[in-house]
This record gives C-alpha cells, sequence and structure tokens, in this order.
C-alpha cells in the first residue's frame, strides 16, 4: 500500500498553513515527518487522512480518496491524533474497537477475530494489563499506547500517526518506535509525526523535514538530516557518534541558521 | 448488566404507570381501574379512567420518553456530560414558537400546526447552538452559546408575556413556562405521537456512531462515522421531540440531564448503549414526577415542570461541583 501526496494546499482564511507539498511513500516504509513548531505537520497530515479541506490529491495504491466516503476511507487508513482525547471513561477493549469495523454498525456483539486483533494489538504497544481499565484514569503514555493499538487493530494499511511517540518515556518510545518499524516490515505503509530527530535517524526509512507550510527535505535519513538542513530548519547544531555499528545524532546546542537554502 | 437493565426500567415504568392511573380526585380502587381500563365496570369509571388519566399516564411515559432519549443523544454527540435540551435553551424556544403561533392566529391548542410551529423554534434553537458553538466545541464554548440561546428565548416569551392583550392571554403563555400534563386528552396523545416517533427513530440512529466520538471527532471521522449525517439526526430528532413534548406538555426542563447520568454507570460509561435504558428511565422519572405533582397537597396543583427543575437544578449544581474535583485532581497531576 503505498501513499502517494500531490501538490497539497491548506489555507486557513488567506494564508497558507502547507503549500505544494507532494511526497510519495513506498509500501511498507516507515517515513517520519520533522519540523519545527508551526510548520504544518498537524495540518499535512490531517489533509492527508481527508480531516481538513485541502487542495491537491491523495493517493493510496492508485485509489484517489477524495472522493471515498467516510467508511470506505477507513478501510485504508486508520489515524491517531495529537493530544490523545476521551470523553467517556470507556474500557481500553471497547475504545480498541472503534473503528474495527467501518461503516457496520458497532451496536452488535463483537466477533471473534475483532477480539483476536484487540488482544493481538494490546500485546504489541505492551498494555495487556491495560484492557479493562478506564480509558481515562490511564497516564498520558499509557493513553498514547492504547490510541496508537486501537489504530494497528483497525489492520488498515496506512497508518498517519500525529506524534505518538511524544508522551512516552524514553523505553516506551523506544518500543514504540521499534512497534512501527516492525510493522512497516509486515508490510504496513506509516507516516508519523515526531519531534525526536535522533529517533527519527534511527528508525525512519524515511525523513520528511517541514518548515514553514513547506516539505524542504524528503529521503532517507543520512541524506536528509545534514548539518546544514538542521542548522537551516531548526537552529540547532547535533553531535554525532557511533554506536554499536550504528550512526546516531542527539541535538546539542542551539545556533544560528547559515543562511543556505536547505 | 445491560440485559437485565432494560427489562428491570420497563417493569418499573409500567409500575408506576398503573400507579399514576390511581391517582385523582376520584378515588378509585385498584380493581376498578384495572377493569376500566379494559372498558368494564361503572361507565363513569371507565371515562374516568380512559378518557381522562390514561391520556395522562400516556403522555408522561412518552414525553419522558423522549425527553432521556434527547439528553443521552445530545450528549453522545456532544461528548458533554452537561448536554440536555433544557440547558440549551430549546424547550424555550419550542415554548416562543408555540407563543407566537398562538398569538399570531395561525392555530389553535389541538391542531397539528402547533406541534410544527414549536418543532420548527426548538430546530431553529439547536441549529444556531450548533452554529455559534462550532465543531470543535468545548464544555465552556457550548455552555455560554446555550446560555445565550436561552436567554434570548426566554427574552421572547417574556415579551409576549408583556405585549399580552389581556389577563386570559397572558395566562395561557404562562402555560408554556411551567409544564403540565394537567386535563389532557387523546387529541393531544394523537397531535404529538408522530412526531415523537420520528425523533425516536432519528435519535435511536445515532446510536452506532457516537461510540467512536468518544476519541474526538477526527478519530470518528477516520474511523467510518460520517459526522454530517449524525449531527443531522440528532438535530432534527431533538427538535421533533422537544418541540412536538412543548407543545402538548409545556416545558419541562431537566429530565433530558439527569436521566442519561443515571444510567450511564449501569451500562459501562457506553455512549452507544446509553440512549435506550434512557428513555425507559426517562418515562419512569417523569411518570413518577407527575404523581409527585399531583400527590403533593397544595391550594392548586403543582406543575410537573416545576418539580423536575426542583429536581434538576440540585443534580445540575453536583454535576458542576463534581466536575470542579475532577479538574483539581487533574491539575495537581492526575491523568491529563
Amino acid at each position: 500500500m503505498s501513499l502517494a501526496v500531490r501538490k497539497l494546499t491548506v489555507h486557513l482564511g488567506t494564508r497558507a498553513i502547507v503549500s505544494d507539498v507532494s511526497f510519495e511513500i513506498p509500501p511498507g516504509a516507515l517515513a517520519f515527518m520533522v519540523g519545527p513548531n508551526g510548520a504544518g505537520k498537524t495540518t499535512a497530515v490531517r489533509a492527508a487522512a481527508g480531516l481538513v479541506p485541502a487542495s491537491g490529491r491523495v493517493v493510496i495504491d492508485g485509489q484517489d480518496l477524495t472522493g471515498l466516503a467516510a467508511h470506505a476511507r477507513a478501510h485504508h487508513l486508520a489515524y491517531v491524533p495529537q493530544g490523545h482525547v476521551a470523553h467517556w471513561p470507556l474500557a481500553v477493549r471497547d475504545v480498541i474497537a472503534v473503528g474495527r469495523r467501518p461503516g457496520v454498525s458497532s451496536l452488535g456483539p463483537r466477533r471473534r477475530d475483532d477480539d483476536d486483533a484487540i488482544d493481538a494489538a494490546l500485546a504489541s504497544v505492551d498494555a495487556v494489563h491495560l484492557a479493562n481499565r478506564p480509558v481515562t484514569e490511564l497516564s498520558g503514555g499509557e493513553r498514547a499506547r492504547v490510541m496508537l493499538a486501537r489504530a494497528l487493530a483497525t489492520n488498515a494499511p496506512l497508518i498517519l500517526a500525529d506524534e505518538p511517540i511524544a508522551a512516552l518515556d524514553p523505553r516506551h518510545q523506544l518500543a514504540v518506535a521499534g512497534l512501527l518499524k516492525r510493522l512497516a516490515g509486515e508490510g504496513r505503509t506509516i507516516l508519523a509525526v515526531v519531534h525526536d530527530l535522533a529517533l527519527a535517524a534511527r528508525f525512519g526509512d524515511r525523513v520528511l523535514v517541514m518548515c514553514d507550510g513547506r516539505l524542504v527535505a524528503d529521503g532517507p535519513p543520512a541524506e536528509v538530516l545534514t548539518d546544514s538542513v538542521i542548522a537551516d530548519v531548526f537552529g540547532i547544531e547535533v553531535a554525532r557518534f557511533d554506536h554499536a555499528g550504528q550512526r546516531g545524532l542527539a541535538p546539542w546546542a542551539v545556533r544560528e541558521p547559515t543562511g543556505a537554502a536547505p | 448488566m445491560h440485559l437485565s437493565l432494560v427489562p428491570a426500567l420497563l417493569v418499573a415504568a409500567a409500575v408506576v404507570a398503573i400507579l399514576s392511573l390511581l391517582i385523582g380526585p376520584v378515588s378509585l380502587g385498584p380493581a376498578t381501574v384495572l377493569a376500566a381500563l379494559v372498558g368494564r365496570g361503572d361507565p363513569i369509571d371507565v371515562l374516568i379512567v380512559q378518557e381522562l388519566r390514561l391520556p395522562r399516564t400516556l403522555l408522561a411515559l412518552m414525553i419522558g420518553a423522549t425527553l432521556g432519549l434527547s439528553g443521552a443523544a445530545l450528549q453522545g454527540l456532544l461528548r458533554n456530560p452537561l448536554a440536555a435540551p433544557s440547558v440549551f435553551g430549546a424547550p424555550s424556544a419550542a415554548a416562543l414558537g408555540a407563543v407566537i403561533a398562538l398569538a399570531a392566529g395561525v392555530t389553535d391548542v389541538l391542531s397539528f400546526t402547533l406541534p410544527v410551529a414549536a418543532i420548527l423554534a426548538a430546530f431553529l434553537s439547536v441549529a444556531a447552538l450548533f452554529a455559534l458553538a462550532g465543531r470543535q466545541a468545548n464544555m465552556l464554548t457550548l455552555l455560554l452559546a446555550g446560555l445565550a440561546l436561552s436567554s434570548l428565548a426566554g427574552a421572547g416569551v417574556s415579551l409576549a408575556l408583556n405585549l399580552a392583550p389581556n389577563p386570559f392571554a397572558a395566562l395561557e403563555i404562562a402555560f408554556w413556562l411551567l409544564g403540565s400534563l394537567e386535563d389532557r386528552s387523546f387529541r393531544h396523545v394523537a397531535m404529538a405521537a408522530p412526531f415523537l416517533a420520528v425523533s425516536w427513530a432519528l435519535l435511536l440512529a445515532t446510536r452506532g456512531d457516537v461510540r467512536a466520538l468518544t476519541l474526538g471527532e477526527d478519530v470518528a471521522a477516520t474511523s467510518g462515522v460520517n459526522l454530517a449525517r449524525l449531527r443531522w439526526l440528532t438535530l432534527v430528532g431533538v427538535a421533533a421531540g422537544v418541540g412536538a413534548g412543548v407543545a402538548v406538555s409545556g416545558v419541562i426542563g431537566f429530565v433530558g440531564l439527569v436521566v442519561p447520568h443515571l444510567v450511564r454507570p449501569l451500562v459501562g460509561h457506553d455512549p452507544a448503549r446509553v440512549h435506550v435504558p434512557a428513555m425507559l428511565a426517562g418515562a419512569l422519572l417523569l411518570s413518577a414526577a407527575d404523581c409527585l405533582a399531583r400527590i403533593i397537597p397544595a391550594t392548586s396543583e403543582i406543575k410537573i415542570g416545576v418539580v423536575t427543575a426542583l429536581i434538576g437544578v440540585p443534580f445540575f449544581i453536583w454535576l458542576v461541583l463534581r466536575r470542579r474535583r475532577d479538574d483539581l485532581l487533574q491539575s495537581t497531576g492526575g491523568a491529563p
């Protein structure tokens, strides 16, 4: 399942929040979208999910999402929003069941394969013990994992996630990033907004860099997360190191942009 | 738990309904009432039970069910436990619509055009609420928008009272403000029933979609929920129910607020399973309140709208206090 976004533009009043963004993510790839606050990452991902009116096209495996009804679109993609709202104290299991069967009434009893998918999703985010807890009583990190599990349980081939890692402790950050990588390896296509450049560099197959509503860099982490791009877009300097045979980076110091266009 | 809840509520509502047939200025025993219900016994008793008491009991059940269901549907759509038609002034708007239609001479109190006018006004008020509060309405925006609309409808009714040509007209308008089921006939039942049936059908059709809304509109929309359809169903369903109810009974508040709260813990807080128990509990509560209104000794009969407000307002205050406690918990390191 590949995702192709073409000339995506979102206006808020007269201001372009996202302008002319085009990219393509091949099947089974994990792409991280990074960029400073206010770069338009959330809006771009919400527009790709069909949640904000936008011009341009979103095509999944050759199928244009723009004209699809809500339930048809839901078969193609699962969305994990930022913030993880939960308005009623539903049990975690019931929360994860949301979106399992788009277009089918949720009133009937759950089927066996629904429960199996829910169990598998809970296990993959290390949240089996939370299954019967009210979702409103979970900590921020627990809730983030449950929301990701919900997207996994839908079995949608494309997952769009807005900061699925931000609220997690270091151990779960690594675990969830590793899980996303594994899911991509199993054939899902994943686009996740993150702030953590180190995780993006280590786990991403692709990194998309947004700045001022534009996509300014797009490619494998080693090619995209160069010192000059990071300096120009984020205004910081990174430290680079080798660990266990892999290259890593860590944000290190604030610095002024070089002035060179990325 | 859910499976036994519905039959339990059905039985309880039936018991209260039969009790309510026993209450009235003429003292009739249970055996006499049951016989009269099937048309046997003294013709006067039959007349009293079938023509005077039965319509009143039926209206209490029907309108109570509608109010409970409206509250459940609105709370589900808006993900807001303080949402209810009366909190947003929909019944006052419906009353205003009815008063205007009467004052303009377009309709009389027993015509089908009266509920239509009330429904139209209720529709406008709920639509205005949705428009004012916007899509991502938080609690504060919603309550403020509701307060504004409620005040506007209240001012409109006051103006009508103010401009009333004579004391009798003023008295008739005051009737809309104090909900009552006194002296209702089968004519009233027939007038409201079709609209209430439409309201039930529309609001029950929202059940399948509200659970996904627990996780917000973005997750619901990407999970296959057609949000525009859901909003329309709720809007028209609430307007039809509240408008038709007000047209025959005047303003009866707070049932829609209180009832979903009472049943929610019994269905695991699942917004999709609140509707049916809320209907039954609403029917039960309003019938009980109507019995209470008739039993309380007073120089003239207590209006049922007054009884529900006296029960509902303290409950509303308790809800606000509980929210304050929850907010306090969250700002001191509880779950966000």
